[in-house]
């Protein structure tokens, strides 16, 4: 018989009158990795913040190893061997201190910890532990200087430098390429094999399908499936989640009209291969490619963040360079940033004034403003995308991430352009909303070339007519969205094919 | 919920309704405190303050500060007295030259801020020492008045022209003869024009939004840098014509004078984030807060309360209008409605 590390029975939250859990019954066992999944607003974050100590709860047991386990603060739980490591990875990490300091934090922090900081010992402890992690960075880096990939796995170092019973991740592969989260599973299955409880939160079907035990699936702040045996069955966890099937989506490419977009020669890096690629009124392009493969940076170069080391553009055949953001969205081309949180979400403005920001030029009269006129295209926006909520006058952060994405992608929709740049629409969303917001770019599509970047290839053929695959800034497949032969997509986009661009079915 | 309602209400008009209670006490304890003359004489003490101030809030909204407000007010005080009594210009060239000034200042505030990277409250400190400093030099550290001696030897042959004293100590007829200064009216119009510059236009809708999350408000095309610098150069205009004011009040350019305008204009701007639940700068608050501090004042020193405890009693309010600001906002919005963010 396994070992039950981690037992919660009946557990309840709320907030006001929102009954956010309602009797979450869940164990963790040893050496197992439990999955939970859930829709935005299901109550996932909540539940892993009572476990680790961020609210307290309302009702229910949790008992620890046999005891009754009821943490007053973050610090209570780390110390019962309960560690979390959230998804905003900046929570995790200190960025102006170095590798070696974050690492060893909770050694300074100890209250039998001494008075002077032996650096050279420090140095030596936090070394011992980035090479458990495979890090193999110099630990006195600052950790500012890392990029995101590393941050997590420093995050997560630190995390296990605790020697955890029970170890949390709340959607940790959200910023890591394919390569980053293959590291972090292999590490996932060492700890599991030393007998770990691990509890794992994504969205992400690859992740799900890689690490899962056990798959825990949530609704409406109630378990609403449990899935043991195997082989597990995800279509089903997936619906449990949902509360009803989901449709296989079926995309019928569209015959595109003339030319918007012409990419001419474009070079990503300083010697780059020549990218050349032209975008049609009424189609959706999906970019798909790893993390670095210079997608990103072509999106930035389209909304003139950034210039090319060489190469042209022309929107309906007039050469388009633009010199900042204010001068692309004159030319017609809008970019919904990806990393809604950093880049697109203004958090202390209401559902309505975040969605008319990009145009509130057209909202003016007189030079001043008319709120009713915003209003009024925010509501009709709001029921375009289908956001869940009680009014247009709704504080942006009251939303869930999947509403908060609909009304960043709304935003862009607010008045008809030229091309239309998504930048991973998907991040953070689960996949209800993805599927809503899919089928609206879709539906809108005329009279506009849109361009989708993605890491996803699922997310890709959800969306596209087109899927162009992007590798070390080069083109190397093109494919028409239907009968696509998913291993030939797969091993382009892991690089595995680096010969001349390669077309299939066009 | 009726005590989250309770909360909701008392975030909202707690303060408005605390201003009241005081207006209504000071009437009964303090007689003649409710009289028009009285009314006059507080907003007449909080007018430059209250100018100032409105500038602060600029550099507020777009998530900056500006130290260096109190300088760039002492600064053109001097500077008009220079300007009429040791040079001889008129009035209007006087005034032209300080809000020049002032906006020269704001100018290279922002420069310093946007282009060279330098962070607001090093970039508007520094700004500040080098004005102290700056304005001391023309006249070795004396203040100006007229037919003052000058290091030549010979008597300063300038004065201050009737013009520009008009600006500080005229009253214009109100129901009473000579009742509302012109310092008061100034307020009062720069107080409107911030407020629908901040609240009704887009060019304000950006600047929040610079001030909540700058690359964002980049990222859907706003110029954010021309923003910053901008609100800077408000601060900076504002100040001068606060200066320019005194100038015209006291008549003389006393180095020593607005030793407190900085901090007293800074507490008018952050009691303003407690009025009417706003939890952000405005320029509505910002004048409820200069206000606040006059009228709490005024009836005080009515009462007989001794001047010294003034800085005491200001700095009293400012620490219950940001507790009432950050601690009940903040647990309204964890007590609120959904906060299930996945």
């Amino acid at each position: 018989m396994r070992k039950n590390v981690c037992k919660l029975r009946g557990i309840g939250k709320s907030f006001g009158t929102n009954d956010v859990l309602r009797g979450i019954d869940l164990d963790l066992f040893a050496g197992e990795i439990v999955v939970l999944m859930g829709a935005n607003g299901a109550g996932k974050s909540t539940l892993v913040k009572l476990i680790c100590g961020y609210h307290s709860l309302d009702s229910g047991d949790m008992e620890l190893d046999g005891n009754p386990y009821l943490p007053v603060d973050p610090a209570g739980a780390i110390s019962a061997g309960i560690v979390t490591v959230h998804q905003s990875i900046d929570d995790g990490v200190i960025p102006d201190l170095d590798i070696a300091t974050n690492l060893m934090l909770d050694h300074l922090t100890r209250p039998n910890a001494g008075l002077w900081v032996h650096d050279r010992k420090l140095r030596q402890e936090a070394t011992t532990i980035a090479q458990s992690m495979g890090i193999t960075t110099d630990v006195r880096t600052k950790v500012a200087h890392l990029g995101v990939a590393d941050r997590q796995m420093i995050a997560i170092a630190r995390a296990m430098a605790r020697s955890p019973k029970v170890l949390i991740l709340d959607e940790p592969t959200s910023s890591l390429s394919a390569t980053e989260a293959e590291r972090l599973f292999a590490l996932l299955d060492t700890l599991r094999d030393k007998g770990v409880a691990i509890l794992y939160i994504s969205h992400r079907m690859s992740d799900i399908r890689r690490v899962a035990d056990r798959i825990v699936s949530m609704r409406d702040g109630a378990i609403s499936g449990v899935f043991n045996d195997k082989p597990l069955e995800y279509d089903n966890a997936v619906t449990a989640m949902l509360g009803h099937a989901m449709t296989d989506i079926d995309i019928t490419p569209v015959e595109s009209g003339s030319p918007i977009l012409e990419i001419r020669n474009l070079q990503l890096e300083a010697d780059s291969p020549l990218i050349n690629l032209s975008a049609c009124d009424g189609e959706v392009i999906a970019i798909s490619g790893l993390l670095g493969s210079g997608k990103s940076r072509l999106a930035e170069i389209l909304f003139g963040q950034r210039k090319p080391y060489g190469g042209s553009l022309l929107i309906d055949g007039a050469p388009y360079a633009p010199e900042s953001a204010g001068d692309a969205v004159e030319w017609g081309v809008h970019l919904s940033p990806k990393d809604r949180g950093t880049n697109a979400v203004i958090p202390t403005f209401n559902i309505t004034d975040n969605i008319s920001l990009p145009f509130l030029r057209s909202f003016t009269r007189l030079g001043l403003l008319s709120g009713n006129r915003q209003k009024h295209s925010a509501d009709n926006m709001i029921n375009q995308m289908g956001v869940v909520c009680q009014s247009a006058k709704d504080g942006i952060n009251t939303l869930s991430g999947g509403n908060q994405q609909k009304v960043m992608i709304g935003r862009w929709l607010l008045k008809p352009c030229r091309l239309l740049l998504l930048d991973e629409p998907f991040q953070g969303v689960d996949i209800g909303a993805r599927r809503d917001i899919g089928r609206h770019i879709r539906a809108s599509a005329k009279g506009r070339a849109t361009i989708v970047f993605v890491a996803e290839i699922d997310e890709a053929l959800e969306i596209a007519d087109r899927i162009v695959v992007l590798h070390e800034s080069q083109i190397v497949g093109e494919h028409r969205n239907t009968n696509i032969d998913l291993n030939v997509l797969i091993a382009q986009v892991s690089g595995a094919v680096n010969t001349e661009t390669t077309s299939t079915a066009l | 919920m009726k005590s989250d309602r309770f909360l909701d209400f008392a975030i909202r008009y707690g303060f408005l309704l605390l201003l009241v209670v005081l207006i209504l006490y000071f009437s009964v304890a303090a007689s003649g405190f409710a009289s028009p003359r009285s009314a006059a004489f507080i907003l007449q003490s909080v007018a430059i303050t209250g100018i100032l101030a409105l500038g602060v809030t600029c550099t507020l909204v777009v998530d900056g500060f500006d130290l260096s407000i109190g300088s760039v007010a002492t600064s053109a005080l001097m500077l008009s007295a220079y300007a009429m009594v040791i040079l001889e210009l008129s009035a209007f060239t006087a005034v032209v030259l300080c809000i020049g000034m002032g906006a020269l200042v704001g100018l290279i505030n922002g420069l310093l801020i946007v282009k060279f990277r330098v962070p607001d409250l090093l970039a508007t400190l520094g700004m500040m020492f080098l004005l102290i400093g700056l304005q001391r030099i023309p006249t070795q550290g004396n203040s100006i008045s007229a037919g003052m001696r000058l290091p030549d030897g010979s008597n300063a042959e300038g004065t201050f022209s009737a013009a520009f004293l008009w600006l500080g100590r005229h009253r214009f007829d109100l129901f009473l003869e000579k009742l509302v200064p012109v310092p008061v009216v100034i307020f009062l119009l720069i107080a409107i024009a911030i407020w629908v510059f901040l609240g009704f236009t887009r060019h304000g809708r950006l600047m929040y939004a610079i001030g909540s999350n700058e690359r964002a408000a980049s990222l859907v095309g706003a110029n954010v840098n021309r923003y910053k610098i901008v609100a800077y150069m408000i601060s900076g205009v504002t100040a001068s014509i606060g200066g320019i004011l005194l100038a015209a009040r006291l008549g003389r350019g006393d180095i020593a004078s607005g030793n407190n305008l900085l901090l007293d204009s800074v507490a008018a701007a952050l009691i303003g984030f407690a009025v009417l639940g706003a939890a952000r700068p405005n320029a509505f608050g910002t004048a409820i807060g200069a206000l606040f501090v006059g009228i709490l004042l005024q009836g005080l020193t009515m009462m007989n309360a001794p001047y010294y405890t003034q800085d005491f009693v200001k700095g009293a309010i400012l620490v219950a209008a940001l507790v009432f600001t950050f601690y009940l906002s903040a647990r309204q919005s964890a007590g609120g409605k959904s906060q299930t963010k996945t």
